[in-house]
């Protein structure tokens, strides 16, 4: 049905043409789902846009065909391609709550799609309408669609969006990481929807991401891409469980495995990161060990609240305080790694910040030691725990300093804290904290802007190191990474972890990541603990339904699939 | 959303206040209102006795009390320099400033949105570099300079407008306007237009930036995707968001219109509240001065409540809560 052969996209700029997609060509038929599959910057998300005919601008195609069942896209103008647009192919964007129109209601954003292609009164539009989104499995729809996009929780607004994508019948639907920002529960009913209109309606679907799991679990083919090109492609089974290319089977070498713990990714170290790294890290390597030679302490929350006031809807009546955390209690021994696992909104970046001192709760305590923590701004700039519990934070593009340059940004824990006095030495350890972290130490003189976000989580992972920290809360370090830089990242912290005795809090949404790192772990849901145990123990023979649920629902691949 | 208007009515009514409060201190104690109001022949016992009656030897929050309920009940005092009520001064200059203002608005934004339309949708376009390069010319030339500017082309040399006073006006039950006029509306067109460039200006440019803003958005890529037929893509879905923020600044513009037409209003010799307050000025007319700057007050703190209204009008988010 979709032939793209020898599909070549450029993007012109002042040093000449970049080529963003080079040679690429694939076939969908009806009813099938094609994964499409790579990092950051392997041109998929560019390839689904110059099938759709939305290149951002000022890119264009440049070679090759796009067959659409007999008509060619590419000789189209511009106004039948619009009009082809919605009508055979559609698209669903990765973010279910920025791609409706907040202003409008869903039935006039579906009524006037669905009338801008076919010939039909409004109201036999709106009767299709109530159809698919009941088919979307939507109760109730005909009354739920006069409500606006922002009345429906996020799963529902991508029920909402593909039925937006799907109401004119198309042939094919191009889907842009379409569960990237849902949760796995949502994520599951998502892809079983899609699963189920391509085999039930036959619809041809594209289905972009970065996540193996998900290709793996509902793609009926696959085409690797990487830097703009054509990796491998077949089907799912045979390109994941045999693959031939090398970056294949580095890619899935790097994807940590949910049904058990390995070791260390089998990752090649980052060619562009310097190797000398290896050698220096002397000095560093003492500072730490100096540090962890002191009485080993570890941390110990007793029954946290976090309540956060509610919204006030009237005057009168006080609002009712929303609670974020509830009886929140247990232990980081020393030298282990407790790994902390929850969808979004289950309250794993409040403990983080309640942890740092930068929320009050509302009841309990926390113990580092034999310190008593106090929480929020009764925590004073100078308290030692300030110093004892460093962060790692999830966004590595926000939390450098843009302005200041490497050497500035690690110094900055060495002076404030009062470790090392002299601005020379100062100097000589920071860059050999970088070699120790895997960088070349003349990254000091750089800005964080010079780096790609894997080199500037591991100067992250530097800065919370030279505090000697007894506690290091890493909060999502690798969500924002490509699965390959997360391999490498979650190694480092490994070794880090293993050499020096490092206790570390693990928080992640994402299941196998906290499997491969933690040693024990906490599961929450809505503010509260749902199990708590050893990690193996917890993924081995989960207690809470809960637990259960979300290990069943996380995309896997077959074990055998996993070298 | 009743309790976020209650909110915003009772912090208008503190803002309200702050400003009777400035009013009345200049009223009270830039210079003596007493020797403002005699001459030097009066006696000291006559001047002690003024006073008295006046209630100038009150305390200062019973006098402060006294005033801001005389403005309540529409009692503005009387001018120095005149004698008449301030309230029937005010009043009778009004029309003219409102409709000034009125017709400045309605050009800056009958002639910025659609140009701020379509210089987002074709950011490289010739027109567009041309109506930039003209708009910001228009920017940073003086209002007064526009204003004599335009005197001279259509009122000097081409003869073709008056060029001072509001022409023909009818009275309407106490309202002079000049919209139902010829000369009237040939009167206004040159001071309405010197008043709204500035302020066309400054609506092209927000509502450009945020247009092109709202184009790159994700709900606007989906509708494209979709085959939204082109004009409603841009006029339904792109306007009607790029106009949430240009609300807020329009409605700041209009009272800044109002408040500073002062400038506008004496190059044309328009007989408007600025023209007024000048005049005001220049005999130390100390009421009158304060009473307009509380009127002023009051029609800022007025469209920025309309502003509130019209954005929980625009977007249901304001509107409808979440679900649960």
């Amino acid at each position: 049905m979709l032939r793209v052969e020898n599909l070549t996209v450029k993007f012109p700029s002042r040093f000449g043409d970049v080529t963003a997609v080079e040679d690429v060509s694939m076939s969908i038929d009806a009813g099938e789902i094609h994964g499409l599959v790579g990092e950051s910057g392997a041109g998929k998300s560019t390839v689904g846009a110059a099938i759709i005919g939305l290149l951002q601008s000022p890119g264009y195609v440049s070679d090759g065909t796009i067959m659409l069942g007999e008509t060619d896209l590419r000789s189209l103008d511009r106004f039948e391609a619009h009009a082809l647009r919605g009508k055979r192919i559609s698209m669903i964007f990765q973010d279910p709550q920025t791609s409706l129109n907040p202003l409008m209601r869903i039935e006039d954003q579906l009524v006037e799609t669905i009338l801008a292609h076919e010939d039909m009164s409004t109201a036999a539009a709106k009767t299709r309408a109530v159809d698919l989104l009941e088919e979307m499995g939507i109760e109730d729809a005909a009354a739920r669609m006069q409500s606006y996009p922002h009345q429906f929780s996020g799963g529902m607004r991508q029920r909402v969006v593909i039925a937006l994508a799907l109401c004119t019948n198309p042939e094919l639907i191009i889907a842009d990481e379409p569960t990237t920002a849902l949760d796995v529960a949502v994520q599951s009913q998502v892809l079983g929807l899609i699963r189920r209109l391509a085999d039930v309606r036959k619809v041809g679907f594209m289905l972009i991401t970065h996540d193996i799991g998900v290709i793996a679990q509902i793609a009926d083919t696959v085409t690797v891409m990487r830097h703009g090109k054509r990796i491998e492609s077949g089907p799912t089974a045979q390109v994941l469980g045999h693959p031939e290319a090398p970056y294949t089977k580095q890619l899935m070498a790097a994807v940590p495995p949910l049904d058990h713990k390995i070791d260390r990714f089998k990752v090649p170290e980052d060619d562009s990161m310097a190797a000398p790294g290896k050698s220096k890290g002397d000095r560093a390597e003492a500072w730490l060990l100096g540090g962890e030679r002191q009485v080993p302490i570890g941390l110990t929350l007793d029954n946290i609240d976090v309540t956060f006031p509610g919204v006030r809807t009237t005057i009168w009546r006080k609002p009712e305080p929303f609670t974020a955390l509830s009886g929140i209690s247990f232990d980081v021994r020393s030298g282990s790694v407790m790994g902390i696992v929850g969808e979004s909104g289950s309250g794993k970046s409040t403990l983080a910040k309640t942890l740092t001192g930068l929320i009050k709760p509302a009841g309990g305590t926390m113990t580092l030691g034999g310190l008593v923590l106090p929480g929020g701004k009764a925590r004073s700039r100078h308290h030692p725990s300030r110093q004892l519990i460093q962060m790692v934070f999830q966004d590595p593009f926000s939390s450098l300093n843009s302005r200041h340059k490497i050497g500035a940004i690690l110094s900055e824990p060495l002076w404030l804290y009062g470790l090392v006095k002299d601005k020379g030495e100062r100097r000589e350890l920071c860059a050999d904290m970088l070699g120790l972290v895997g960088m070349a130490p003349e990254a000091i003189n750089k800005y964080p802007h010079q780096f790609s976000g894997g080199q500037r989580q591991r100067i992250a992972v530097a800065r919370a190191l030279l505090a000697r920290p007894k506690i290091l809360i890493c909060d999502e370090p690798t969500s924002a990474l490509d699965v390959s830089i997360q391999a490498q990242l979650l190694n480092l912290l490994k070794d880090l972890q293993s050499a020096f005795g490092l206790t570390v809090i693990f928080i992640s949404h994402n299941l196998s990541v906290v499997r491969q790192m933690s040693d024990d772990v906490v599961v929450l849901r809505n503010g509260r603990i749902q199990e708590q145990g050893p990690s193996e123990r917890v993924y081995q023979e989960p207690e809470a339904d809960y637990t259960k649920r979300l290990l069943e629902l996380t995309p896997t691949m077959p074990s055998t699939w996993i070298q | 959303m009743v309790f976020f208007l209650a909110k915003r009515l009772i912090q208008s009514v503190f803002v309200m206040l702050a400003v009777a409060f400035l009013a009345f201190s200049l009223f009270r104690f830039v210079g003596d209102p007493v020797s403002q109001m005699t001459g030097v022949e009066t006696s000291v016992q006559d001047q002690e006795r003024l006073r008295e009656d006046l209630g100038l030897n009150d305390p200062f929050a019973y006098q402060f009390a006294r005033f801001t309920g005389d403005m309540l009940r529409g009692d503005f005092g009387f001018s120095y320099r005149t004698r008449q009520p301030v309230a029937e001064m005010i009043a009778s200059r009004m029309p003219a400033t409102l409709e000034l203002g009125v017709v400045a608005l309605l050009i800056s934004l009958l002639v910025g949105i659609p140009a701020g339309v379509y210089t987002a949708l074709r950011p490289r376009g010739f027109a567009t570099q041309a109506i930039l390069m003209i708009t910001l010319v228009g920017v940073s030339i003086p209002t007064f300079v526009i204003g004599i500017m335009l005197i001279f082309f259509f009122g000097v040399q081409l003869g073709w407008l008056p060029t001072f006073g509001r022409g023909g006006t009818v009275n309407l039950g106490g309202w002079e306007t000049s919209f139902l006029t010829v000369d009237g509306w040939r009167a206004l067109i040159l001071p309405a237009l010197t008043l709204g460039v500035y302020q066309l200006t400054l609506t092209m440019r927000l509502v450009r930036a945020e247009m092109m803003e709202v184009m790159q958005s994700d709900y606007i890529r989906f509708a494209t995707a979709r085959g939204v037929p082109m004009g409603r893509l841009y006029f339904r879905h792109a306007l009607a968001n790029t106009m949430v923020p240009v609300i807020t600044i329009i409605g700041l513009q209009f009272g800044g219109v109002i408040a500073f037409s002062i400038v506008t209003e004496s190059v044309f010799q328009w007989p408007g509240m600025g023209l007024l307050f000048l005049e005001s000025i220049r005999f130390v007319d100390i009421p009158v001065m304060g009473v307009y700057l509380v009127v002023i007050a009051f029609f800022f703190v007025l469209v920025n409540l309309i502003v509130d209204l019209l954005y929980v009008l625009i977007d249901p988010r304001l509107r409808i809560s979440d679900v649960s």
